[in-house]
């Protein structure tokens, strides 16, 4: 799909300096590097792997490597890290499901938002279009350590101008308080999330809106029937990008979730357990790779539409 | 189908640029009209506004019995072409020609049996089931003519679609619109800046400049019956030569004077042109088509009450069905805003180089059986019925009929 999407846009000097970097990319000494890099940074992840499965007492005594000496497998640490049912066992099932609630609207919301935001502001003509968009785009540098404080007030207490309540309290309790992470996290992501479809879509040849528009399309058929079919790229990696980024997230999950097993996500309880019980390797390890299991997945299975939606946007190809 | 009818319709865009000036058009029912003139003369801007993508800033445009002024591009009942095509890349061919069928909510049968009549009378069969990407340029081409002949609209609007593809590919494209639009008789508006495809394809041509209309008529009667400087030197290939020249009557007639030639002015010319006696003894620009000269050799026989003049070729372009023969004439090149304007096609830089000095190179076109040479002096001879007169101010072709009473 996207060699048809860039053959309108893509221009023969896009063309040459791709084919450039394309070369360069591939001579044996590049080979060469990745593969070197790539062992370097899968190494880790392997002994952790390979650690999760070991008998407790192994994993305590030896290092990973002394498995191929002395191979023992077991599943216990994941028995009883994910379904224990003992304070000190993890309960990881039940902050597993919470990181799926929290992440998977956390991906949506944005998405959608910024999809009609960037959808508007390239195709229709307004009054202050572009005004409203260096706005979003400048928001972008806000820090979202500065943003805590005034969100968290305003969860807790409403907003209130001159003695008058503009916005009540939401005073969410419980598994409710799931609407204040997801709030938190859509209004942290838009500002990226516009701007990288914004510059997708405003790629798009003017001429095929105005063919729809001719053909009898509205603007919602116009997004829904062209521009999103051809944008799919860019929606991919910023959702992907998105969804690793709430998945690993601790500080907003912590502060606007709480710790409680029945509203946090698995990254609060690992940090519990690294906390309390640091010397349970045998859990800590099994917690860590449940908790990488699932974006591995999502990156692995969507990885192309990430690599390819961040370079189309850079250099057109 | 419908009649399309512009009255006194303004673009005015942001910072006040007036791309459309009050333009009067009438396109009849079923009539190949065709818009042309430099790039930046508005032509584009008016069809666009006849779609519905321009807000209208004056006037009013209907089509059919309905005004369209406020009516979005989708109520408007006509089908656009554009310049890139404009295709659907993530859609197949018959995806392509079926989409503005499907959101009009067509019962499923209907939109196959118009998708495929499109496809068999453009060729493009054994194409359906591609995509874009897929297909040559003259195969794009054709889906974009196949998506508006789908819709069975009250008007295509067609921008510059032709001058994507190379120029063989172009000329037989040319003929192809020509066959579709006598058998499907719609109304049509065409986009050209290219001369060329005006008159071959229109019924009328309407030559703009700067957002003013200059001159809506047949082919042959813009090309025989220019109305200014500019109409007479934007239409034609080579381009109309120019002189300034001066008008004298003695005692064998009217002549006009100029770099050292005298042609004679026949009796029927003033007949046809009235107003042009009271130039006598005055300064009037002279304007011959290049096609209205002949080498005298080759001419001989049938060349009776032509003028003969000697020149010196300077250059000459072989084309082979007949050669353009450059040659200076002794006076200098008329600087007039009109034919500035026609000559250099909107382009600020300068076309031509400045080797002829203070001399003006004018163009013949003659016989290819001609054995004219660079650097020779050959005789030309030169059809006076059809001299070109044009006021020196005003740069309006003297006793042309719109022009009486200006």
């Amino acid at each position: 799909m996207t060699t048809t999407v860039a053959q309108p846009i893509a221009s023969s000097g896009a063309h040459a300096a791709t084919a450039r970097v394309r070369k360069r990319l591939t001579t044996r000494w590049a080979s060469l590097i990745a593969i070197v890099i790539a062992l370097l940074w899968t190494t880790p992840t392997f002994g952790l792997f390979l650690s999760s499965f070991r008998p407790e007492d192994q994993i305590k005594q030896t290092g990973w490597w002394s498995f191929f000496a002395d191979p023992q497998l077991t599943l216990d640490n994941y028995q009883s890290v994910l379904f224990g049912t003992s304070s000190s066992s993890g309960q990881m099932a039940s902050f597993l499901i919470n990181s799926l609630v929290i992440t998977i609207p956390s991906v949506l919301f944005p998405v959608a938002l910024a999809t009609f935001a960037a959808y508007a502001l390239s195709w229709l003509d307004f009054r202050g279009r572009d005004w409203i968009y260096i706005g979003i785009f400048a928001l972008q540098v806000v820090p979202l350590q500065m943003a805590l404080v005034p969100l968290l007030s305003f969860f807790s207490q409403g907003v209130e101008l001159f003695g008058m309540t503009v916005l009540p309290a939401w005073d969410l309790e419980g598994p409710a308080r799931f609407i204040q992470v997801w709030f938190a996290h859509t209004c942290f992501a838009l500002p990226l999330g516009v701007f990288l479809l914004h510059n997708f879509m405003s790629e798009l040849p003017g001429s095929l809106i105005e063919a729809a528009r001719v053909d009898g399309a509205t603007h919602g058929t116009i997004l829904r029937k062209i521009v999103l079919p051809l944008v799919m790229p860019a929606l991919a990696s910023f959702g992907i990008f998105q969804f690793l980024w709430v998945w690993n997230d601790l500080l907003v999950a912590l502060i606007f979730a709480g710790g409680t097993p029945d509203s946090a996500p698995m990254t609060v309880r690992l940090a519990q357990m690294a906390g309390t019980r640091g010397n349970e390797w045998q859990r800590l390890t099994a917690g860590a790779f449940v908790s990488i299991v699932i974006p591995l997945a999502v990156f692995l299975s969507m990885q192309r539409y990430f690599v390819r939606g961040l370079l189309a946007g850079g250099i057109k190809g | 189908m419908a009649s399309i009818v512009l009255s006194n319709v303004d673009k005015i865009y942001a910072g006040g640029v007036k791309a459309v000036n009050g333009l009067n058009l009438e396109i009849k029912d079923g009539e190949f009209m065709v818009l042309v003139g430099p790039s930046g003369c508005g032509k584009s801007t008016a069809l666009r506004m006849i779609a519905g993508l321009e807000d209208i800033s004056g006037g009013e445009i209907s089509i059919g019995d309905r005004v369209v002024n406020h009516l979005p591009p989708k109520d408007r009942d006509i089908a656009m072409v554009f310049q890139n095509y404009a295709l659907y890349p993530h859609m197949t061919v018959e995806e392509n020609l079926a989409f503005g069928l499907k959101l009009r909510k067509m019962p499923k049968a209907e939109i196959a049996k118009r998708v495929n009549e499109a496809a068999k009378m453009l060729g493009l069969e054994q194409y359906l089931k591609r995509k874009p990407a897929a297909l040559s340029g003259g195969q794009r081409q054709r889906v974009a003519m196949g998506r508006a002949i789908v819709r069975e609209p009250q008007a295509f609007l067609m921008d510059e679609p032709l001058s994507n593809l190379d120029a063989k590919l172009r000329v037989s494209m040319r003929a192809s619109l020509n066959q579709l639009h006598e058998r499907l008789g719609v109304t049509t508006v065409y986009v050209t800046h290219d001369q060329v495809e005006a008159m071959t394809l229109g019924d009328r041509v309407c030559v703009l400049r700067d957002g003013l209309l200059q001159q809506v008529d047949t082919p042959q009667n813009l090309f025989d019956a220019p109305v200014n400087l500019f109409v007479a030197g934007f239409m034609g290939s080579p381009s109309m030569n120019f002189v300034t020249a001066e008008m004298v009557r003695d005692a064998n007639g009217a002549a006009v004077s100029f770099a050292g030639y005298k042609l004679p002015v026949p009796d029927s010319t003033f007949a046809e042109k009235p107003g042009l006696d009271r130039y006598i003894g005055k300064r009037i620009i002279l304007g011959i088509r290049p096609s209205d000269f002949e080498d005298s050799v080759a001419a001989n026989g049938n060349s009776t009450g032509w003028v003969r003049i000697p020149v010196r070729a300077n250059v000459t372009e072989e084309l082979g069905s007949e050669i353009n023969v450059l040659f200076t004439i002794d006076a200098p090149p008329v600087e007039h805003k009109d034919t500035v304007a026609a000559a250099n096609d909107g382009d600020e830089e300068e076309v031509t180089l400045p080797l002829t000095g203070d001399k003006s190179l004018w163009t013949a076109r003659v016989n290819a059986r001609s054995h004219v040479r660079p650097g020779q002096n050959i005789e030309l001879v030169v059809d006076t019925h059809n001299l070109h007169f044009f006021d020196v101010e005003s740069g309006l072709s003297i006793g042309h009929e719109a022009n009486i009473g200006r």
